[in-house]
C-alpha cells in the first residue's frame, strides 16, 4: 500500500455560462472516475466545486503510486529441458534460479512472475487531467488559440494541478499546469499562493467563496438582513438563486426602489422585468402585493457609496418606463379591433398566418365546448382573441409574456373576465411542473391551440423525429395529456385527433389516414409517458389499461388507479396469471366468440365457473355504469378460486367439438368482458412492480 | 465629469496605447460597427491586426423620432477589434472602463453569456454581455467565422454603447442629456436627425424605389463577384490582384441597410425576411471568400510585382 496524497486539480476560465456549469462538474468527476479505474487508482473520496471562473475537482487521498502488478510469462513447455530454460532466462534478463514451473492444461511449462511496478501517479495525472479537460462535454464550444486549436467553452487561462506538494506536469492549449490560483477579477490577487489545507480559506480572502452551498447562504442571509424590520417579504424563486449563485464568485445582494407609480402596471409585468431581464427578485408586502422594491446580487463584497443600487435603479426605471410606455399604447386599440392584422403574422411559411391558426382553434374548441356541453360563445370568444396580443408592443419586447398579456389587455377590453382568464392562461403548463389552466375555457382553449398546431404540422409531415422536434410537438402533446387528465376532461382524445386531423386534410392534400395514424400513436406514447414517468404508474398497469376500451383519459387514470390497488391484494397476480393462460388459449384456438350453451357445460368446476362469472360480471357492469372500476376489478379478483379450480379439473380442449366450443366461450365471455376495463394478460406477474 | 467626446477620446487613446489603429467610421450606412472592412474584412485571413473606431451605426427599426431616452435610430459604437485575441484581454478591457473613470471597485461587473451572431453576414462569435451595475455596456465576442470562414486567429470584438456608456457615466436619464462638450447636449446635435430619419424611416420612405436599389446593388455585388471568380490566377494575376472587391463589399453594406429600410418600414414579411437575409448573406460570403482568395494571392506575389 503506497502512500496517498490530496490532488487539486482547478481548471480557470473566463466567465463559463452559469446554467452549464452544474452539469460540466458532473461530466468531470464521471470522467475522472472512468480514468482512474483505467488506469487502476483509486479515486477515493472526491469534492467538486466551482464558480463562473473555475472548475475545481479536489481528492482527498490518491494512492502515490499505482499498485504492483504481477505478470506471468510463459516459457518452453518443461520437456524442452534445461537449455530452453535457460534460453528463456537469458531473453528476459533473468537467471534459471528465478524461472518456476507452471502446470497449465498442456502440460508444464517454464514460466517467469514478472513483477510489475506501478507506476507514479502524478505521472499518469499528468496524462489524465488535459484528457478531462478535453472530454468534458459542452452544448456549445469555441477555439482560441487559432484554426484547429483545442476547444472549450471559454478561453482556459490557467491550470492548477497539485498533487502532495507537487505539479502534476502537463500544459493545454499554451497554458502550463502550475502551483498558482487566481482571485476574483476585482477583489482578489491575480497569483496566489496555498496549500491545499488553506485553498479555500486564501480565496476567500481574495474575494473568491468557492462553494456553491456558502454562496447561497451567503445570499440568503444577506436578504434576511436587508429586509429585517421593514415588514417585507422576500419572494423566493430558487432557478433565479441557482442561477446567481453560478453568476458570482462572491455574491452580496442590495435593495434598490421604485417609483411607486410603476405599480399601477400588472404584476405581471413588472415581474418579468425585474426576474427576467434584470435577475432581480422581488419583494413584497406582508399582505402579498408586490412592494416597489427590488433586490439584485451584485458580484462584489459591498457596495458602500451606493453606486451599485443607484446604478441598478437607473435601468429599472428605465425599463419600466418602457413597459408603462407599451401597456398604455396598447390598450388605445380593443384585442377584437387588431384581430384582421393577424392576418399579416406568419405561424409557418406553410401553415399560413395567425390568422389561419386561430381560425382552426376556434373550430377545435367549437367541438370540445360542445362534447362538454360547454357556453360555445364565451369558448369562441376567448380563441379568437387569444392571438392577437402577438401584435401588441408589450408582447414585442417581453415575448414570454404572451397569452398573459391578451388576458390582462382582454380584461382592460371589457370582455367577460372567463374570456380573459381562458386567454391568460392558455400557454399552460409549459412544462410538467407547470399547472394547467385554472378554468374550463382556458383548459379547452389550450388543449385546442395544442392540437391545431399537432395536426398542422402533422398533416404537412412536420413529424418530429429523434431530438429534433422545433416546434416543440412533444411539449404540446404532453400539455393536451395533461390538461385532459388533471382537469379531468371527458373528451374522446381519438375522437378529437380524427376530427381535426379531417379537417386538417380539408386543407392540405398530403393529409391522410397516416398522419392521423401517426398522431394517434405519438400521442399514446405521450400518454404512456405521462403515467409512468410524470405519475409514477408501473408501465405494466398502463400498457394492461390502454388496452382496454377507455374514451377519456380521467377514465383511463381511474382505471389505473383501481388496477394499481387491487394488484395489491392477494388474489389478484394469480389471476392475472390464469387470465395470461386464458389468453393464449384462445389465441391458439382461434377463438371467433359464441354464447356458451348451459346444457353443453359437464364438470361441476366449469358450472360452478360459469355461474361464478355471470353473477360477478352482472356486478361488474352494473359498477362500471357509475365508473367505480375498484370495486369491479375487486369483483373481478374473486373469480381467483373458481377459475383456479376451473384450471385444476377441466380439460379444455375436450374430445368432443361441442363442449370444446362451449368452454371456449366460457373462457372468451369471461376474457372479453374483463379486459375491457384493463388487459390483465398483460401485468407482468413473475416479479412486483408499481 | 467627462463630456461625451472626452470620453471617446480617452477610449481612443487607451487602445491606441494598445497598438491599434485609429481609424475613422467608415462612410457607408451600416448596422454595427462589425459591418465595416476593417472588421469583416480584417478578420479574414491569417494576418494580426489591432484596430479601434467609433461607429456611428443606423437601425431604422429602433428609431423613436427622438422620443423616448433610451432609443436611437443611429448610435455609436466604439469598436474595438484585437487580432489574435491576448490572453489578457479581458484585463485590459477592464482598465479601459477604468481609464474613462469607472472605479471598479465601487460597481458591479457581470460577464453575462450572450453569443453574437449576425445571420446577414454569416459570422458568428462566443462571448458576454458585460453588465455594469445592471446595464449592459460593452458586447465582448471572440470571432468564430466570418463571411462563413472559420477564422485562423481568433479576434476579440469589443463593442461599448457610446451614449448609454456616457449616459451612465454622467448620470443622465435621457440619451438626449448627455453633455456632448461643454455647453452642448446629446440633444442639439442629433435630435433633428432622430426625428427626421425616424419620419422617413417609418412613413416616407419610397417602398419601391428601395425594393429597386435594392436590387440595383444586389446585381452590382453579385457581378462583381462572379466577374473575380472568372479571373484566373496566373493568366490574370494583375486584374485579379486589384479587382475592386472592396467596392463589391461596398454593395453588399448596401443592400444590408437598405433591406433595414424596407424591414422598418414593414414591407417585408416573416416569411420573406428569411429569404432577403439568405440573400444579403450569399453576398457577403462570397466577397469574403473572393477576398481570401484575393489576399492569398498577394501574399504570393512579391510587393514590388504588384505595384508595378
Amino acid at each position: 500500500m503506497s502512500a496517498r496524497l490530496p490532488l487539486l486539480f482547478e481548471i480557470g476560465v473566463e466567465e463559463i455560462p452559469h446554467w452549464m456549469i452544474r452539469p460540466a462538474l458532473g461530466e468531470m468527476e464521471r470522467i475522472f472516475r472512468e480514468l482512474c479505474e483505467a488506469n487502476r487508482i483509486e479515486p477515493g473520496a472526491l469534492r467538486l466545486d466551482a464558480t463562473p471562473r473555475r472548475l475545481v475537482l479536489r481528492a482527498e487521498a490518491l494512492p502515490e503510486r499505482q499498485p504492483d502488478r504481477e505478470e506471468l510469462v510463459l516459457g518452453p513447455p518443461k520437456s524442452a529441458g534445461e537449455g530452453a530454460a535457460q534460453g528463456f532466462a537469458r531473453k528476459n534478463g533473468v537467471t534459471v534460479a528465478e524461472l518456476s514451473v507452471e502446470i497449465t492444461p498442456k502440460g508444464e511449462y517454464f514460466a517467469l512472475r514478472k513483477k510489475m511496478e506501478g507506476r507514479a501517479v502524478r505521472e499518469i495525472l499528468a496524462e489524465i487531467l488535459p484528457e478531462v479537460i478535453r472530454r468534458i462535454p459542452w452544448p456549445k464550444t469555441m477555439y482560441w488559440t487559432g484554426k484547429g486549436g483545442p476547444t472549450f467553452i471559454r478561453p482556459i487561462r490557467w491550470i492548477v494541478a497539485l498533487f502532495g506538494d507537487q505539479v502534476v506536469e502537463f500544459s493545454f492549449a499554451g497554458v502550463q499546469a502550475g502551483a498558482l490560483t487566481s482571485g476574483h477579477r476585482r477583489l482578489g490577487a491575480k497569483e496566489i499562493v496555498f496549500d491545499h489545507a488553506t485553498y479555500e480559506e486564501r480565496l476567500e480572502k481574495n474575494g473568491v467563496i468557492l462553494s456553491a452551498a456558502k454562496r447561497r447562504q451567503r445570499i440568503e442571509a444577506g436578504v434576511k438582513k436587508l429586509l429585517k424590520g421593514s415588514g417585507l417579504e422576500w419572494v423566493r424563486d430558487e432557478a433565479l438563486l441557482e442561477d446567481i449563485v453560478y453568476l458570482t464568485e462572491f455574491p452580496t445582494p442590495v435593495m434598490g426602489r421604485f417609483d411607486e407609480r410603476f405599480l399601477e402596471l400588472p404584476r405581471e409585468v413588472l415581474t418579468t422585468v425585474m426576474r427576467h431581464h434584470q435577475r432581480y427578485f422581488t419583494v413584497q408586502t406582508a399582505e402579498g402585493g408586490l412592494a416597489p422594491r427590488f433586490l439584485a446580487v451584485m458580484n462584489m463584497k459591498a457596495d458602500r457609496k451606493g453606486y451599485v443600487v443607484k446604478g441598478n435603479e437607473r435601468v429599472l426605471e428605465a425599463r419600466f418606463t418602457d413597459a408603462q410606455f407599451f401597456w398604455q399604447v396598447d390598450r388605445q386599440k380593443t384585442l377584437a379591433s387588431r384581430l384582421d392584422g393577424l392576418r399579416h403574422v406568419t405561424f409557418q411559411a406553410k401553415l399560413g398566418s395567425y390568422w389561419e391558426k386561430t381560425l382552426g382553434i376556434v373550430e377545435g374548441v367549437k367541438r370540445l365546448a360542445g362534447w362538454l356541453g360547454l357556453d360555445a360563445g364565451i369558448a369562441e370568444r376567448a380563441a379568437w382573441l387569444c392571438k392577437v396580443d402577438l401584435m401588441t408592443e408589450m408582447v414585442k419586447e417581453f415575448p414570454e409574456l404572451q397569452g398573459v398579456m391578451g388576458g390582462l389587455y382582454a380584461r382592460a377590453d371589457g370582455e367577460p373576465e372567463e374570456v380573459a382568464a381562458a386567454i391568460y392562461d392558455h400557454y399552460l403548463p409549459q412544462s410538467m411542473e407547470d399547472p394547467i389552466p385554472r378554468t374550463v375555457y382556458g383548459q379547452i382553449l389550450s388543449v385546442a391551440d395544442k392540437l391545431d398546431t399537432l395536426e398542422g404540422c402533422f398533416g404537412i409531415g412536420l413529424i418530429p423525429s429523434g431530438s429534433k422536434d422545433p416546434f416543440a410537438l412533444r411539449r404540446a402533446a404532453q400539455g393536451v395529456v395533461k390538461v385532459l387528465v388533471e382537469g379531468r376532461l371527458r373528451i374522446d382524445l381519438k375522437q378529437a385527433v380524427e376530427e381535426g386531423m379531417k379537417a386538417t386534410g380539408a386543407l392540405f392534400a398530403e393529409c391522410g389516414d397516416g398522419q392521423t395514424q401517426a398522431l394517434w400513436e405519438f400521442f399514446l406514447d405521450r400518454i404512456r409517458y405521462y403515467f409512468r414517468d410524470v405519475r409514477g404508474f408501473a408501465y405494466d398497469e398502463v400498457n394492461a389499461v390502454l388496452a382496454g376500451d377507455w374514451r377519456t383519459l380521467p377514465d383511463l387514470e381511474s382505471r389505473l388507479y383501481a388496477l394499481k390497488l387491487v394488484r395489491q391484494t392477494e388474489n389478484f397476480e394469480p389471476l392475472a396469471a390464469s387470465f395470461k393462460r386464458i389468453r393464449n388459449i384462445l389465441r391458439q384456438a382461434g377463438w371467433q366468440g359464441g354464447e356458451v350453451r348451459a346444457e353443453l357445460l359437464e364438470a361441476a368446476e366449469e358450472r360452478a365457473l360459469h355461474e361464478e362469472a355471470s353473477r360477478v360480471l352482472a356486478d361488474v357492469r352494473r359498477l362500471r355504469a357509475s365508473d367505480d372500476y375498484l370495486q369491479a376489478l375487486a369483483a373481478i379478483a374473486t373469480l381467483r378460486p373458481a377459475v383456479d379450480a376451473f384450471f385444476d379439473r377441466v380439460l379444455v380442449n375436450a374430445p368432443d367439438e361441442a363442449v370444446r366450443a362451449n368452454r371456449l366461450a366460457l373462457l372468451g365471455g369471461l376474457f372479453h368482458e374483463v379486459s375491457s376495463i384493463a388487459d390483465f394478460s398483460e401485468i407482468v406477474t413473475t416479479t412486483t412492480t408499481g | 465629469m467627462d463630456s461625451y467626446q472626452e470620453t471617446i477620446f480617452k477610449l481612443k487613446r487607451f487602445w491606441a496605447k494598445q497598438g491599434c489603429v485609429i481609424q475613422e467610421p467608415y462612410d457607408v450606412e451600416v448596422g454595427a460597427g462589425t459591418m465595416c472592412p476593417e472588421t469583416f474584412l480584417r478578420v479574414l485571413g491569417p494576418k494580426p491586426y489591432n484596430v479601434a473606431y467609433v461607429q456611428p451605426s443606423r437601425r431604422p427599426a429602433d428609431g423613436r423620432y427622438g422620443e423616448n431616452p433610451n432609443r436611437l435610430y443611429k448610435h455609436s459604437q466604439l469598436q474595438v477589434i484585437l487580432k489574435p485575441a491576448p490572453a489578457d484581454v479581458m484585463d485590459l478591457y477592464l482598465e479601459s472602463l477604468e481609464a474613462i473613470g469607472i472605479r471598479l471597485d465601487q460597481h458591479d461587473l457581470k460577464f453575462e453569456e450572450d453569443n453574437w451572431e449576425s445571420p446577414t453576414l454569416g459570422a458568428w462569435g462566443i462571448g458576454w454581455q458585460v453588465m455594469l451595475d445592471g446595464l449592459e455596456i460593452t458586447q465582448f465576442t471572440y470571432f468564430q467565422q466570418c463571411g462563413g470562414v472559420d477564422l485562423d486567429l481568433v479576434p476579440a470584438e469589443l463593442t461599448y454603447g457610446l451614449e448609454r456608456l456616457v449616459a451612465f457615466l454622467q448620470d443622465r436619464k435621457s440619451v438626449f442629456d448627455i453633455e456632448w462638450v461643454e455647453g452642448v447636449r446629446y440633444r442639439d446635435v442629433r435630435f433633428l436627425e432622430e426625428q427626421q430619419f425616424s419620419v422617413y424611416n417609418f412613413e416616407k420612405a419610397d417602398v419601391k424605389m428601395l425594393w429597386e436599389l435594392f436590387r440595383l446593388h444586389e446585381a452590382e455585388a453579385q457581378r462583381l463577384v462572379d466577374e473575380y471568380r472568372a479571373l484566373d490566377a496566373e493568366k490574370d494575376f494583375r486584374e485579379k490582384s486589384r479587382f475592386p472587391l472592396l467596392a463589391a463589399y461596398d454593395h453588399v453594406l448596401n443592400c444590408s441597410h437598405t433591406f433595414n429600410l424596407l424591414d422598418a418600414r414593414g414591407a417585408i414579411s416573416v416569411t420573406e425576411r428569411v429569404a432577403v437575409i439568405g440573400r444579403v448573406r450569399k453576398l457577403a460570403v462570397g466577397v469574403a471568400s473572393c477576398w481570401l482568395d484575393q489576399q492569398n494571392l498577394l501574399e504570393r506575389q512579391p510587393a514590388a510585382e504588384v505595384q508595378a
